[in-house]
């Protein structure tokens, strides 16, 4: 048999840590023979492989492009920082897992964006393949540098880099832009032409046809395509028959241990909450759910296929879904005996949740997550969080008596009309769960309790109520986060309660990006240049690359994170149409000033405008 | 019952570390559907254990786990199943059972393994010095006692390897040598190569070695003499007949 070839010899890949990140041959990756099809399109997550083989989203777009016979779709990922630098000294370029061969030489090469700190590690993987940085200076020697998920519904801070954006749901539109490439490539059509006709895809965003104009306090002035033929406005694209979009039913299975190693059942996309801080929950509305013949079937197909020991439901509120008793029965009865664990994040505790859990992990050593977000009834108002105390305390006596003894709780510092009360409030949440646990009779409780609470700053994010918002600077993150701590420290049960934050200047950073402007792409690229890598990575994040960047290219850092939005103001994401309309969200923060709740979709529908899609929740008590 | 299962691992799954073939193997034997015995609590793992696990880097025809099962069928339906889930670069090579007793483990009984190196490049060359390799491994192996520094986890200690070496033998660029393997005594081949390039007069680092294992042997020793028996040798092959 003919040996596998790999694009590093022995005396790299025995230099760096993990040589198997960079080796590909796992189960289930697609060989083709190159000859054979027409589009070769490398897909890249932009950080280290055990991130990046946890995404469901390049499994699901891996196996759908694979399907098509033309194409041979391919991984790669962010080489960490040892071989960075081997890559670079050697000269080797940057190269796919499955084949082997140098990026550069691929058709395309999509990039997935999952969250803003990854933007400098996009440049690491454009400057070591080998292609120019900036999109106008590519020519047919490059692939066509195409963007897509969740930071795509804001991709001006990096429209400079790239030459498409995919804006929605991936299992959409990708075929018509194949079909569309392949008659480029028949015709011989010059890089523009291409790009000219992809802008008249749906879904399709093509940066370098849109100008803008800013005014003189820096917001946007009129942002336009720069002829009659290209959209104004590009629609997300979505699934709108969720139950029968393509799955992958063998996802890669890595020989590393991936940061989640698991198989993966996505139950339904979307979420009926409105919690008002959460992209998400906006951005994918509206809930389109899978049946549960489709999960059932999904699930053994996987489990078989992979092998794996553990298999998780995934959703952004797991609770919500219609048939979650059937679902966990049937996973129980086919899970537990063959010794395969279920792992079930994001479920409100209730009874029926702390039965099924109470099945299939360890009481006495597992916790139980609770997501208040804020401390008080108030400002879980305010966030349209319908989780009220009493619904957090009766959890917690119900965990408490079932034998758990760890409790986590997650909360948001830095929210919209936050007040002192509010990040005290947090203490006192704490209290109130450690007296149920006290009021329990000595006996039968199960020795000592603890109580972690864990809070993280608040960035606002485009498409969501608190688009307009001003963010917290660093110093007011961190005086709540010492107000909530001295409280905590005079709590009764003080000793039993664990209080932790996160990084503030790391958030800050989030937020910049979040909200930032096509001007922005200059910082973003000095800050690469001074040595900005692997952001996300707490270690590894330099504050002083980003200052000296930002400051680099003149801008001020706080004009996009700490300034507060007029309601006529221009966003850079404006021109992207998710569905929900830019009159709810402005309807949303009002009510979110009056701390006043909104029902959730199954309640009464609120009229965001998701209900233009023609599927999903907004349809069901039609059926 | 309990089952030993050889493999080989070549190619570039050499870079592949330990624990993460452990877990490769107890996935692809979920594939398989084998229904192997599962120890207790929440979260139940099978009950299998590697005889001598091989560094990364190295490539070799003789690993060995043993693997306890609920219910087996023939070894070559097995063999078969397995290798229907193994990726390029791996190989099940049998599949035979053994006796259930500690004292029967591959890990237990594991005492010398045979290895291939060669070396990279122009690290030795043929005409070493004037003297051929194959005589310089003469002089080297008349030694007495070789003396090597060995990395321990607890600093370096001087070690004699002259007893622990039961072969060396060089041709057409390839050591070919049995040592010591095991819990007690445990020799490594680069440290081997490592101490000969020494007393040739250059030096090999263990990046320079392209290693290969070839077999791994209990030492079932008769009147005072080494008699090495490959691990796998001591199972039995499970017949046709039990397959339905």
């Amino acid at each position: 048999m003919k040996e596998r070839k790999t694009a590093l010899g022995a005396d790299v890949l025995l230099r760096v840590e993990k040589p198997e990140r960079y080796i590909g041959n796992e189960i289930n990756s697609v060989m083709k023979n190159p000859e054979d099809v027409n589009i070769r399109f490398a897909f890249a997550f932009p950080d280290l492989y055990e991130i990046g083989m946890s995404h469901l989203g390049i499994q699901i777009l891996y196996d759908m492009f694979n399907r098509r016979d033309d194409v041979w779709c391919e991984r790669v990922y962010s080489p960490w920082p040892d071989l960075d630098r081997i890559l670079r000294e050697e000269h080797i370029p940057l190269f796919t897992l499955e084949s082997q061969d140098p990026v550069r030489a691929f058709d395309f090469l999509g990039i997935t964006i999952q969250y803003e700190m990854c933007y400098t590690n996009i440049l690491q993987i454009l400057d070591l393949s080998g292609i120019p940085l900036h999109a106008e200076d590519r020519t047919w020697d490059d692939p066509i540098v195409i963007g897509g998920g969740p930071c795509t519904y804001n991709p001006e801070p990096i429209a400079d880099f790239f030459d498409l954006f995919y804006i929605g749901e991936g299992e959409t539109r990708y075929d018509d832009l194949f079909d569309l490439y392949r008659i480029c490539k028949k015709e011989g059509w010059t890089r523009k032409r291409f790009l000219r006709e992809a802008s008249h895809l749906p879904g399709i965003y093509v940066p370098s046809l849109y100008q803008v104009t800013y005014r003189e306090d820096g917001t946007i002035d009129e942002f336009r395509p720069v002829a009659d033929d290209i959209p104004a406005t590009i629609k997300k694209q979505i699934v709108t028959d969720f139950d029968r979009v393509t799955y992958p039913e063998a996802p890669v299975v890595p020989y590393l241990k991936a940061t989640q190693d698991r198989v993966v059942l996505e139950v339904q996309r979307g979420c009926i909450r409105g919690c008002r801080f959460c992209q998400a929950g906006m951005v994918y509305r509206p809930l389109r759910e899978k049946s549960l013949e489709t999960l059932k079937k999904d699930a053994e197909a996987l489990l078989k296929n992979t092998g794996y020991e553990e298999i998780s439901l995934s959703s952004l509120s797991t609770s919500d879904y219609t048939e979650l008793k059937e679902l966990v029965n049937f996973l129980i009865e086919r899970c537990t005996k063959r010794g395969i664990n279920i792992s079930l994040p994001s479920l409100r505790i209730d009874a029926f949740s702390l039965d099924v859990m109470s099945k299939v992990q360890d009481v006495k050593k597992s916790s139980l997550t609770f997501a208040p977000e804020a401390g008080t009834q108030r400002m879980r108002d305010v966030i349209n969080k319908g989780l009220t105390e009493d619904v957090i305390l009766k959890g917690a006596g119900e965990a408490f008596r079932g034998g758990w003894k760890k409790v986590k709780l997650y909360f948001m510092l830095g929210l919209p009309f936050e007040t002192e009360e509010d990040a005290k409030g947090i203490a006192h949440l704490c209290q109130k769960v450690a007296d149920v646990y006290f009021d329990i009779p000595k006996e039968e409780r199960n020795g000592k309790c603890s109580i972690t609470a864990s809070c993280s700053f608040f960035v606002p994010k485009p498409f969501t109520p608190f688009q307009w918002a001003p963010m917290d600077r660093a110093e007011d993150f961190l005086d709540k986060a010492h107000i909530a701590k001295d409280e905590v420290r005079t709590m009764e049960n003080q000793s039993c309660i664990r209080f932790t934050y996160h990084e503030a200047s790391v958030s800050v950073l989030e937020g910049v990006l979040a909200r930032g402007d096509r001007k922005l792409c200059a910082a973003v690229e000095s800050a690469y240049r001074n040595g900005a890598i692997f952001d996300a990575w707490t270690e590894r994040f330099s504050k002083d690359a980003w200052d000296r960047a930002f400051a680099e290219n003149g801008i001020d850092p706080a004009f996009y994170a700490h300034r507060e939005r007029s309601a006529d103001e221009t966003f850079p994401w404006d021109f992207i149409d998710i569905g929900v309309s830019k009159s709810f969200l402005q309807r949303e923060w009002m009510n979110a000033a009056a701390a006043s709740v909104t029902p959730n979709c199954r309640e009464k529908c609120s009229g965001c405008g998701a209900k233009v899609f023609g599927g999903g929740v907004c349809y069901e008590s039609q059926n | 019952m309990r089952v030993r299962i050889k493999f080989s691992k070549n190619g570039s799954m050499k870079y592949i570390g330990h624990l993460d073939v452990m877990r490769y193997f107890q996935k692809a034997l979920r594939r398989a559907d084998f229904h192997t015995s599962l120890s207790g609590g929440f979260s139940p793992h099978m009950i299998m254990s590697f005889a001598a696990p091989l560094g990364v880097g190295l490539t070799s025809d003789a690993e060995y786990f043993d693997l306890d099962l609920e219910e087996a069928k023939s070894s070559s339906r097995m063999a078969e199943e397995l290798n229907r889930q193994m990726a390029p670069g791996f190989r099940v090579l049998s599949v035979r059972e053994i006796p259930s007793d500690k004292g029967s483990k591959g890990m237990t009984l594991v005492a010398a393994a045979e290895y291939e190196v060669r070396l990279r490049g122009s690290v030795l060359p043929e005409d070493c010095g004037g003297t051929r390799i194959s005589e310089l491994l003469g002089l080297f192996l008349a030694q007495k006692e070789i003396f090597v520094t060995k990395k321990t986890k607890k600093g370096e200690r001087e070690i004699d390897i002259r007893p622990l070496i039961y072969s060396l033998s060089y041709s057409d660029g390839t050591f070919s040598m049995t040592i010591s393997q095991g819990s007690s005594n445990n020799l490594k081949p680069e440290l081997v190569i490592g101490a000969f390039a020494a007393f040739a007069g250059v030096s090999a680092e263990k990046s320079d070695m392209m290693i290969h294992r070839k077999e791994l042997f209990a030492d079932r020793t008769e009147n005072g003499t080494h008699h090495f028996v490959p691990l796998d040798e001591l199972g039995t092959d499970i017949k046709e007949g039990i397959d339905s």
